[in-house]
């Protein structure tokens, strides 16, 4: 399996490691639904050093980012991230991923740890078959690690180790700056629905970098958070994730993900695809469940409309915040308004659930 | 980790505390800690009838469900209505305010058959 610059850090702090996607990673250090709580009311440290960095560089780094994704980069200023996808020429999902806009000629794309190898032969064949040139694509995973510091302390916390005033980088902004004395982006990001942000730095001063952090955010009640975690954190934020609620096989325009499905862009890869299937009217939409009755709707479960069989469960958890079911499921467009009352399959039970907007949890 | 001594215990990782004909049933420390924090159990009906070794309920956690197996045969008397509301009693004392269910056994001669302490503490030790 393969290992973050972290991997015996995790180990020393009692963290339970899992496979997740090839590597070996922290599930839970304290508890799952401890370290939810800590980052929706204080902070946590995530490492997530096993996401890919691919970046993009040459006088035509946007023109060909802007035929390989679906949302509009031309919309980015210098120091901006914006939340895009890759499609496939059908439709489906390549990958979901967050864009970092250096200036026009350098970008980075932070993506999916599963998919970083997919995505990277992905984007060279997306170059070459549109035969532009003075675009240069590389693969720069192995020299990040990323941390994540989230929760309404990170500010507070990140600001003890730098002198860059983080007051100033907005919402999906980032700089790049001094932590601890080290150089590394600082991006105002995040999966988890909190203030915080993402640190990428070189592999080589991970550990030392991880434990300031560790240090400076012991007196604010920070924890190390895991992998079991972060799912719980997204999923009450209604946030997808690549596999359960994007897909091959799934459309953006299916997933939720109109908002940043720019149709009226010059053509990208899966433009057509996309621009049919919304004409034709789009078959199957993604909904939150909140469940109306104690029982834990999981990935797989089938959702009804009374005796129909309408979808199916693509994330599902009981939403520590909330101490109810909670799940994101993909199902027939005529029955994703909000109030819908459907049923999920639990087991032999049908258990009433109720159709809402994301986030559960504001 | 605690194994006590006066408990029965399966491959599955549940105990047992026989009390004459009357088996009360839960899951191992070793179970709830693989576990971690859970969020859900169902039991079974009271008078539901049991076979050894089958499911008769299952403990959730966050990210996982798990299938509770019935070590002895018998008649489900009494369930621990505590674990509806508060399923971490599970987490924090799994031997003795998380008890599951309690069976009228059929055949108390099949609590015998199952393991002691130190056989499970042993078990452990291997799968660890």
């Amino acid at each position: 399996m393969k290992k973050t610059p972290l991997n015996q850090v995790h180990r020393e702090l009692g963290a339970r490691m899992v496979d997740f996607g090839g590597w070996d990673m922290p599930v839970q250090y304290s508890g799952v639904i401890e370290e939810h709580l800590a980052v929706r009311h204080a902070a946590g440290i995530f490492d997530v050093s096993h996401m890919g960095e691919i970046e993009v560089s040459g006088d035509n780094a946007l023109e060909f980012i802007q035929r390989l994704t679906i949302n509009d980069a031309a919309k980015l200023v210098d120091g901006q991230v914006q939340y895009s996808a890759m499609c496939y020429p059908e439709g489906g999902v390549v990958d979901d991923v967050t864009l970092y806009r250096f200036k026009d000629t350098h970008l980075l794309f932070c993506v999916n740890a599963s998919n970083t190898d997919k995505d990277f032969a992905w984007m060279q064949q997306v170059l070459t078959e549109s035969a532009l040139s003075n675009v240069v694509l590389s693969n720069r995973s192995a020299e990040f690690a990323q941390f994540a510091l989230q929760g309404p302390q990170a500010e507070e916390i990140l600001s003890t180790l730098t002198g860059v005033r983080l007051a100033d980088i907005a919402y999906y902004h980032f700089c790049e700056g001094e932590v601890a004395g080290i150089k590394m982006i600082i991006s105002r990001t995040g999966y988890t629905g909190e203030d915080g942000f993402e640190l990428y730095m070189p592999s080589s001063t991970a550990v030392e970098i991880w434990k300031q952090l560790m240090s400076a955010g012991s007196g604010y009640g920070m924890l190390p958070i895991g992998l079991g975690a972060r799912d719980t954190l997204r999923l009450e934020k209604g946030y997808a994730l690549y596999g359960h609620e994007l897909s091959r096989e799934i459309s953006p325009l299916e997933a939720g993900l109109a908002w940043i499905t720019k149709l009226d862009k010059d053509d990208f890869v899966g433009k057509a695809a996309l621009v049919a299937q919304k004409s034709a009217g789009v078959p199957r939409r993604r909904v939150g469940l909140m469940m109306q009755e104690r029982g834990i709707p999981r990935e797989g479960y089938p959702v009804f409309a009374g005796e129909r069989e309408v979808g199916v469960v693509t994330s599902g958890t009981m939403s520590p915040s909330l101490k109810v079911g909670i799940a994101l499921a993909l199902v027939d467009s005529e029955v994703a308004q909000f109030d819908t009352d459907l049923t999920v399959a639990v087991r032999n039970h049908r258990m009433r659930a109720r159709v809402v907007r994301p986030p559960f949890v504001k | 980790m605690e194994f006590p001594e006066e408990l029965k215990y399966t491959e599955e990782h549940e105990w047992v505390m026989v009390e004459e004909d009357l088996a009360v049933v839960g899951i191992t420390d070793f179970a709830q800690e693989a576990l971690g924090d859970v969020v859900f159990v169902e039991l079974p009906a009271v008078g539901t009838v049991l076979e050894a070794g089958k499911a008769f309920g299952v403990v959730e956690s966050v990210k996982a469900v798990s299938d509770i197996y019935a070590p002895v045969s018998g008649t489900v008397e009494e369930i621990n209505d505590d674990l509806v509301d508060a399923p971490e009693i599970i987490n924090t004392s799994p031997y003795e305010d998380g008890w599951m269910i309690k069976i009228r056994m059929s055949d108390a001669a099949e609590a015998e058959d199952l393991m002691n302490a130190d056989a499970y503490q042993a078990l452990i030790a291997e799968e660890s």
